[in-house]
């Protein structure tokens, strides 16, 4: 009797397609992904059981620490661009096209106007260590009302969203809403974690 | 595997044969790194999405005249204190009504039975009014206004604290 001989195959498959499909994939996700801009203040948010999505683009970030500090960014560079255009104007600071691109690559900042041009000239490591008061709200000189109201000159299209601590005092949420409430606004976002909504209802 | 596979030379044949190189390349370690990559930007563009819960506060500078006034019986209010303490009444608080004022706490057990019971849910013009303390926490903000999304309620407003609530609190908590 003849031995049976088992045939062998080559174990190894023609995965090219594969491949390709997983290149693709990485070429979609690459192109899509906004690197998120470093954030300096580090913002622990409450959890919810919402589940809108805060828009990708035309958003301000309104972020409060749990040291009451108030931080201020928008994201797009040609608002950015316009926006300290505007607040040079008001303010009568002259910003150079150095201070102004530094601005427009900016994240989260914190710094009342008056010390903005000297926050801008740092290099980008001592921007980092720097300790930033945050931006005055008090209501005998409320910065963050110019900076909300000259954003939305400078782009109309965008939304605004508070990022609070869950440690953040009332007080000082108070303040920011009242704020927003006077350049009428009364419309805003709170963002927050994830939660499992209950089902036993 | 890696495969640069030579036909055996028989050695017999004079004939000398120009060596076939296989075209094929291994392709592991590149699809390892193809769906290494994959991963990260897809878990990436995936979290860098923050939840939002949307709030319409009502606007401020409307006239007296066209306000309009709302009913005691269709009122309730809830305060949130320091320690992440919380507190509700019905109806509007004025002094001469002597509302009786309810601690209770975050718990299922807590707001959201107040909220879920016919009282409240029975009555469709029924509006809380959410009347934070200044000692009071971010957080006690956000659960609330989440528990009232969970029992569904539709008409609720953030509102600035008043004396009167505040005198209120006093003298529950000095009980």
């Amino acid at each position: 009797m003849p031995k049976v001989k088992v045939k062998r195959n080559n174990p190894s498959l023609d995965m090219t397609p594969m491949v390709d499909l997983g290149f693709l994939l990485v070429t979609f996700f690459m192109l899509t992904a906004t690197m998120t801009p470093d954030e300096v203040v580090v913002v622990d948010t409450p959890s919810s059981v919402s589940e809108t999505k805060l828009p990708d683009s035309n958003v301000i970030t309104i972020s409060i620490d749990n040291e009451d500090r108030v931080f201020y960014s928008v994201d797009g560079q040609n608002t950015k661009m316009k926006l300290i255009d505007k607040i040079a104007a008001k303010y009568g600071i002259n910003f150079t096209d150095e201070e102004k691109k530094t601005f427009s690559l900016m994240g989260d900042f914190g710094v009342p106007i008056a010390q903005l041009k000297s926050f801008l000239d740092m290099s980008s490591k001592e921007r980092q260590q720097v300790n930033q008061p945050g931006i005055p709200i008090d209501s005998a000189k409320n910065e963050l009302g110019d900076w909300v109201l000259q954003t939305r000159l400078s782009n109309p299209k965008v939304i605004i969203a508070v990022k609070g601590d869950v440690d953040v005092n009332y007080d000082t949420v108070q303040k920011v809403i009242n704020t927003l409430q006077d350049k009428k606004v009364n419309r805003f976002n709170l963002i927050t974690d994830m939660e499992a909504k209950p089902r036993n209802l | 595997m890696a495969e640069v596979q030579q036909q055996a030379d028989s050695g017999k044949g004079g004939k000398k044969r120009a060596k076939k190189m296989s075209t094929k390349i291994d392709m592991t370690p590149m699809v390892d790194l193809a769906f290494l990559l994959l991963t990260f930007f897809m878990l990436t563009t995936t979290f860098a999405k923050p939840q939002t819960m949307e709030i319409n506060m009502p606007v401020k500078d409307v006239p007296k005249e066209e306000q309009i006034v709302l009913k005691a019986s269709n009122a309730m209010t809830i305060i949130l204190g320091d320690n992440d303490r919380i507190f509700y009444y019905f109806g509007l608080g004025d002094p001469a009504e002597n509302p009786e004022l309810i601690e209770t706490d975050y718990s299922d057990s807590g707001i959201r039975d107040v909220l879920r019971s016919p009282k409240v849910k029975n009555n469709d013009k029924m509006t809380v009014m959410i009347k934070p303390m200044d000692e009071s926490r971010y957080k006690n903000v956000v659960d609330i206004l989440d528990e009232l999304r969970i029992t569904d309620t539709k008409k609720y407003a953030l509102v600035e604290i008043t004396d009167n609530d505040k005198q209120l609190v006093e003298t529950k908590i000095g009980q």
